[in-house]
């Protein structure tokens, strides 16, 4: 079988840097893949790149079988295969959570208004917040947003779902309601490429780790492998930093007693 | 004097209220063609094409550096010579009006588009809207709210300074006050009723801007 995704030789550049370097990466169908990495290392650039909110510089990038570099690429088309979701949600502020999640399939696939409606209050149930389906944006928490910008992409029926760092922005108690809602999809087998610096999170739900720097994957492993014996020094460094932060020696000593 | 003066200001009505109307007709006008004209140079100048915005920065900057009258005697005078194409002085003043006013309310609207967050662009293209769409649906309703206490009060400058086309010959509201005024010697008289029409006209206008313009500072 071919993969869904895969890119080859991929290269993107930010006026002279280059901030992709000869990226490959193939994702089967109902495959979940995790890319991890410091800030600024190109992951959310090749999110973005996958459903062209960039533009890349050279390379190949196939999806389903067809090439996306290619000047004919119908990206609206595209885009409707492939969702996103972002770090901020990036809902629409002006409209109730209903008209949010079916402006898409409405008038982008112009579907019929009731089937559109039942999946969204279908979705909506799925993702807790049924009750909510009227509210506007600004009167809900971070996490709700964040759910209903889930829900967004998905009624519009996608093959894939990226997610760009969706819980960045999240205060601590609202990251499990979010990555529990993407932990079901990756259980009924969507395919999703995940950008994330929650490695607990990444550990779960990962078929596959990606691991970048610079613009370059270091290495490709599976989770368990990837979080007890990385390949790369960069890697296990980059894994240190992160359990740095429980071995920290307490500030104040304990008091003595006397 | 007091009720001549008044006296005079009611026989006088029927033919203010002729120049009023030429006034307001030009005022309506325009502001509807810049409106139109305003958010289509919005939109154009937010698409980040080098070419279209290089086309309407020099059409911005020849309407800020050129004063309205100049525009209008170049049109009136020039247009007959240039093209030997004659336009009467009330479509000519709707003409530099609508160009003028639309290059002032479409830096508004453009402002506007520009300070909403980038990421309502992307989150609309990817669920696969098209841009008319992505305008339609999700940008300019946004801006609406931020264009339009600034939009009110260019809507007044226009109103006001449509009183430059009695140069070009529009016997509007000034026009003929002034011919009463030759006739009659009150110019204190009809210049203060002038000053009660425009400032009845305008006052409103910019008094509901600055309603908006509070109410919406909250939400």
């Amino acid at each position: 079988m071919s993969a869904l995704i895969e890119f080859q030789g991929f290269n993107k550049f930010f006026g002279q840097a280059q901030v992709l370097k000869g990226i490959d990466l193939s994702v089967q169908s109902g495959e979940v893949v995790v890319i991890l990495g410091p800030s600024g290392c190109g992951k959310s650039t090749l999110l973005r790149c996958l459903n062209g909110l960039e533009v890349a510089h050279s390379g190949s990038l196939r999806f389903a079988g067809s090439e996306l570099l290619d000047k004919h690429t119908d990206w609206r088309q595209v885009r409707q295969d492939i969702g996103m979701v972002f770090q901020s949600y990036h809902l629409f502020p002006h409209m109730s959570v209903l008209d949010n999640i079916l402006l898409g399939p409405l008038k982008v696939q112009k579907r019929d208004p009731r089937e559109a409606r039942a999946q969204a209050e279908q979705l909506l149930e799925r993702v807790g917040l049924a009750d909510k389906r009227d509210a506007f944006p600004r009167q809900l928490s971070g996490g709700q947003q964040q759910r209903i910008a889930i829900v967004r992409s998905l009624c519009m029926n996608p093959q894939v779902m990226l997610f760009d760092e969706v819980t960045a922005a999240l205060d601590p108690e609202m990251v499990k309601e979010v990555l529990e809602v993407i932990q079901g999809l990756a259980r009924d087998g969507m395919t999703l490429l995940i950008v994330t610096h929650e490695m607990a999170f990444a550990r779960a739900v990962a078929d596959r780790v990606v691991f970048m720097e610079a613009g370059r994957i270091l290495e490709y492993n599976t989770p368990e492998a990837f979080f007890t014996n990385p390949q790369t020094a960069r890697a296990q460094q980059f894994l240190e930093k992160f359990s740095f932060v429980s071995t920290l020696p307490k500030k104040s000593k304990e008091p003595e007693l006397i | 004097m007091a009720s001549s003066g008044l006296e005079l200001l009611w026989v006088s009505l029927p033919q203010l209220g002729k120049g009023a109307a030429q006034t307001l007709s030009i005022s309506f006008l325009s502001i509807a063609f810049s409106t139109v004209g305003g958010v289509l140079y919005g939109v154009l100048r937010t698409l980040n094409n080098r070419v279209i915005n290089a086309v309407l920065r020099v059409y911005l900057e020849l309407f800020r550096a050129i004063p309205v009258l100049v525009w209008l005697y170049l049109l009136f005078f020039g247009l007959p010579i240039f093209f030997g194409l004659s336009l009467p002085s009330f479509w000519c003043a709707v003409l530099v009006l609508s160009l003028w006013g639309a290059s002032e309310v479409g830096e508004v609207v453009r402002g506007a588009l520009h300070s909403l967050p980038r990421g309502q662009r992307e989150a609309g293209l990817s669920i696969g809207l098209s841009a008319p769409q992505l305008y339609g649906y999700v940008l300019l309703p946004q801006a609406l709210k931020r264009m339009t206490p600034p939009t009110i009060n260019v809507y007044t400058r226009i109103i006001k300074t449509s009183s430059l086309a009695v140069l070009i010959g529009v016997v509007d509201v000034i026009k003929v006050g002034q011919q009463i005024i030759e006739r009659t010697y009150e110019s204190v008289l009809i210049y203060g009723a002038l000053f009660l029409f425009f400032f009845f006209i305008c006052y409103p206008l910019s008094a509901a801007s600055k309603v908006l313009e509070r109410r919406w500072a909250q939400a």
